[in-house]
């Protein structure tokens, strides 16, 4: 259960991480999510084979995580996390697709092991950028956001409470299991049937807490939908930031700007 | 002011397992007053509390809260006037800043603008928990849950109080601050605990429940003094009132 716990302290960072006061943090969470939607549209959007074109897209999240006073370090361990899922999506095209595409200083490169690689950037550019948006903006956040963008409300509400008791279910959970192995002696009582019961007891008390939340909400005046504090208008540097980045990324999706720079660099040079 | 009026009378509850966790409960709470429930595990003290803003239907009797009977039709109203503060504060925090889950409930009354700031502000100015605002519920420690959930409770300006077990799983400190603040409020509180020694501290009157009916009522001193009857109930004077252990001398208000 230690690394359960783990995952759960490191939600909780990534979460405090959203309580920053950049002006990236200060931008409203539509923006953000619309940017972070086009940024993705654009990465996968690429042919299977193209690599040069992707490297240009790694500026926006590095760019905002340095200007959001994201600890890149705590990122870049989170997207190692993921690598090996990308690596193994991948890792039958290099045996599949045989013919070389690419010179490399003698070394024929295959289709297979650029596409392979090709899967692994976008795996990074994508998972990044899904990070950034959530470590600036912060996940109840976000939840509004998709609500204020046509969401279905429902959805949002259930995302929202998701995350909420996600901590409470995880801190239970985790108990359970712990007074679990502490009882085991060697492998006795570590069977499915104990597991089976466990998992059980986690759901009726989920049940249980579930009519205690309702009971709250009822003597606070619930009655079936969500009031929402006042909403903010979009402001001229949201619309900046959003057209910026669209214009950026779009640009960065029709023209190769790393060939572009290579061949301007070996156009000046003699 | 008979609006701050907690009658119960002949109250009877038996959940649908067939359990009869309430027989024949009958009191009546003036304005103002502060009483605790008290009572052995299982003897009722929820399934009484859980009464008192509607959440669970009684089987047979009735309640009163202030000029209305318990009804469908009251209940708006009677949840606005009745404010319960949970034992857990996970089960009642459930936005996800401390902001918003003070603020759900005016945001329900219908309050917005700078009067739902104003109201927000003041009530966790009140628990001394202004600097939480912003904070997420599961970030808090348990002493500022307990008093995050008080400011919930208040910010909907409510006339009866009702807690269930205020001071369990708090620290000493916090404990007693919890206290003092609860003895300024002025409302008519209602308390279910087994911290007796807070009982005493906070509240004149005392109620005895035992096997889901009042077994005593009167002031707390008196029923605090009455060891015959707390041990028939599973209970026992506070410990502010029993011998030291130490020296051996007797507790305070026992001569």
């Amino acid at each position: 259960m230690a690394s359960l716990d783990g995952a759960l302290l490191d939600l909780k960072r990534l979460d405090r991480l959203a309580t920053g006061s950049t002006f990236l943090h200060r931008l409203d969470p539509r923006v953000k999510l619309v940017t972070t939607l086009v940024f993705l549209v654009c990465v996968v959007s690429f042919g299977r084979y193209e690599l040069s074109a992707l490297v240009p897209f790694f500026v926006y999240p590095i760019l905002l995580a340095a200007l959001g006073d994201l600890p890149l370090g705590y990122l870049a361990h989170k997207i190692l996390l993921m690598c090996p899922l990308a690596l193994f999506i991948g890792i039958a095209n290099p045996f599949l697709d045989h013919q070389v595409v690419l010179e490399l200083g003698g070394i024929g490169i295959t289709g297979g092991v650029l596409s392979w690689l090709s899967i692994v950037l976008r795996a990074v550019l994508t998972v990044s950028a899904a990070l950034v948006l959530v470590g600036l903006t912060g996940f109840p956040d976000l939840c509004r956001a998709l609500e204020r963008l046509g969401a279905p409300k429902a959805f949002a509400v259930q995302l929202l409470f998701l995350y909420r008791y996600l901590f409470v279910l995880v801190e239970e959970g985790g108990k359970a299991s712990r007074s679990r192995e502490l009882r085991c002696v060697g492998n006795r009582g570590r069977g499915i049937s104990s597991y089976a019961s466990l998992v059980g007891h986690l759901l009726m008390r989920t049940w249980q807490k579930a009519e205690r939340i309702h009971m709250a909400m009822l003597a606070r005046g619930f009655t079936g939908s969500f009031p929402r504090p006042e909403e903010s208008s979009l402001k001229a540097a949201d619309l900046l930031f959003l057209a910026g980045c669209t214009f950026a990324f779009i640009t960065f999706r029709t023209t190769n700007v790393t060939r572009a720079i290579g061949s301007l660099v070996t156009g000046i040079l003699p | 002011m008979s609006h701050h009026i907690v009658e119960v009378k002949k109250l009877r509850h038996v959940y649908p397992d067939g359990t009869e966790a309430l027989r024949e409960v009958s009191f009546r709470i003036t304005h103002g007053e502060s009483v605790a429930l008290i009572g052995a595990n299982g003897a009722g003290k929820s399934t009484l509390i859980q009464h008192l803003n509607g959440y669970l239907a009684p089987t047979a009797g009735e309640i009163r809260i202030g000029d209305f009977p318990l009804s469908k039709g009251t209940l708006p109203e009677i949840r606005r006037t009745v404010g319960m503060v949970f034992q857990d504060p996970d089960d009642q925090l459930f936005m996800p800043t401390v902001y918003e889950d003070v603020a759900f409930g005016p945001l329900n009354l219908g309050l917005a603008g700078a009067e739902l700031e104003a109201c927000v502000k003041g009530a966790l100015d009140r628990v001394g928990g202004a600097h939480l605002a912003r904070k997420a519920p599961y970030h808090l420690s348990g002493g500022e849950k307990k008093r995050v959930a008080i400011a919930a409770v208040l910010s909907m300006s409510p006339d009866i109080l009702v807690m269930d077990e205020p001071t369990s799983g708090l620290d000493p400190y916090a404990r007693r601050q919890l206290i003092s603040l609860l003895r300024e409020f002025r409302h008519t509180k209602i308390f279910t605990s087994h911290d007796l020694d807070m009982v005493l501290e906070l509240c004149e009157r005392v109620i005895v429940l035992k096997d889901g009916e009042v077994r005593a009522d009167g002031p707390a001193l008196e029923i605090f003094r009455d060891e015959q009857l707390l041990a028939e109930c599973r209970l026992e004077p506070p410990f502010s009132m029993q011998g030291c252990p130490v020296c051996g001398s007797v507790g305070r208000d026992k001569g």
